[in-house]
């Protein structure tokens, strides 16, 4: 199994990197067009800024490679939210590859959302196996909103937002399945078996 | 529900664990990177690697670990020790590590914070302070709690957030040691005053003390280290315990 993990300019590939390896993957790191058609599973993973990662994925095109793919292909935190039409970060422009705004959490709580935080009202076959005690971990100041077409999952932080999202070949989740201990290694395994 | 975190601190000395009571009296705990997989094994929600390696080699060793942590640990670490610029938190964060923490290096250079924080995003910088009360007053300690600053802690902490800190690990230099429960006091008001997580550090004896923190003390996460190496009070047994007291816990 050839997984392509998308490079660009955003933090913490490395530990998707590792997690695919614990799960017997081959997975490597790549922008060059031709790699990323041909692998059997994209990864979209990524910490960082909304703005700066669009204009680094525009720059060199990455943006129509993405919304061209048909193999099963998963956003990853940031990921999730480039997925998005807009984001509230910087007012930028996303892929759109799922017609859903992304805001800011209200400074009620905390914000960032910091820690493990469950999962609710599942529905799709990526999270066979788990039920709504499955705890993930989470750190983002912004969300996607919930849009029952798209939404596999909520989770619940002042409000429900979209944990987890799903078109087509598209999966993207908000929290860090890398992370997620065997939560989260049922998700990858999951999404490996797609 | 976010979830109470629960973080057990791993002391590592040339890539090796050690514990000991107040850094005296140190012996080999065995291999981090095992001892870290049993913790996440057990329910930790986190892990805290802190170097206390000083020698020259000391940020090679560090890279090395995290690498050797991030290839088998599947939950979030945070590595500090000795961290004092940008280039130190890349080579970290590109070994695996999820966060730094970084603690005398923040108050010799406080700008050292907004750079880090723009660099990597706040997420990923965790600011530790060492705190002890003087005649009344909180004030911040820097080289593992023996040198006095002139920064009051809740000035300090509130400067630190506002320079882009993404989290506070708080450790009362008055508790540490003693297990006779956290600092709940000023704890609960740095979790008041600041719109960011507070780690509360220094002083878990017994169970109670973690529903203490969590409650009166408003922590978002609690952090311990002997009572875990020397097993005292097991992972399962406390999340159990927690839980039955209805805290929100991570099953």
């Amino acid at each position: 199994m050839d997984v392509a993990v998308i490079k660009y300019n955003a933090g913490n590939v490395q530990s998707v990197l590792y997690a695919m390896e614990r799960l017997g993957a081959n997975a490597i790191l790549t922008d060059d067009w031709e790699t990323i058609k041909k692998s059997d599973k994209v990864i979209f993973p990524g910490q960082g800024e909304a703005s700066t990662a669009m204009k680094y994925l525009k720059e060199r095109k990455l943006d129509q490679l993405i919304s061209s793919l048909d193999q099963p292909f998963f956003g990853i935190c940031l990921g999730l939210q480039l997925l998005c039409e807009h984001s509230e970060e910087y007012d930028t422009t996303c892929l759109g590859v799922f017609p859903i705004r992304v805001k800011k959490f209200p400074p009620n709580e905390k914000v960032p959302h910091i820690g493990w935080n469950n999962l609710q009202q599942l529905k799709s076959p990526l999270l066979e196996g788990l039920t709504d005690s499955s705890y993930v971990y989470y750190v983002h100041s912004y969300y996607a909103e919930v849009d029952p077409r798209y939404t596999i999952a909520t989770t619940h932080y002042m409000h429900d937002f979209s944990a987890l999202l799903h078109k087509d070949n598209y999966y993207a989740m908000q929290a860090h399945p890398e992370k997620s201990s065997e939560v989260g290694e049922t998700i990858l395994t999951n999404f490996l078996n797609l | 529900m976010l979830t109470k975190r629960i973080i057990p601190c791993l002391d590592v000395m040339n890539g090796r664990t050690v514990k000991g009571v107040n850094f005296v009296q140190l012996r080999d705990a065995g291999d981090p990177v095992e001892l870290g997989s049993i913790y996440a094994q057990e329910g930790a929600d986190e892990l805290v690697y802190l170097d206390i390696t000083a020698t020259v080699e000391k940020r090679k060793t560090l890279v090395d670990l995290v690498t050797r942590v991030a290839k088998t640990v599947n939950i979030p670490f945070t590595v500090g020790g000795g961290i004092s610029n940008v280039d130190d938190v890349k080579a970290l964060l590109n070994a695996g590590a999820d966060k730094i923490s970084i603690n005398s290096a923040a108050v010799k250079n406080p700008k050292a914070v907004d750079e880090m924080a723009r660099e990597f995003g706040s997420q990923c910088i965790v600011v530790a302070i060492d705190t002890k009360n003087i005649d009344g007053i909180d004030f911040v300690h820097t080289h593992g709690g023996r040198k006095p600053t002139v920064l009051q802690t809740r000035e300090w902490a509130k400067e630190v957030t506002d320079r882009g800190a993404g989290e506070i690990l708080l450790t009362s230099m008055d508790h540490d040691g003693v297990k006779n429960g956290f600092a709940n006091e000023i704890t609960a008001d740095l979790s008041s005053l600041l719109a960011i997580p507070i780690i509360a550090s220094g002083g878990a004896g017994k169970m109670e003390h973690f529903k203490e923190v969590f409650t009166a003390g408003k922590a978002d996460a609690a952090l311990a280290a002997s009572i875990f190496h020397f097993k005292e009070i097991s992972i399962p047994e406390l999340k159990r315990y927690l839980e039955n007291e209805g805290l929100s816990i991570r099953k």
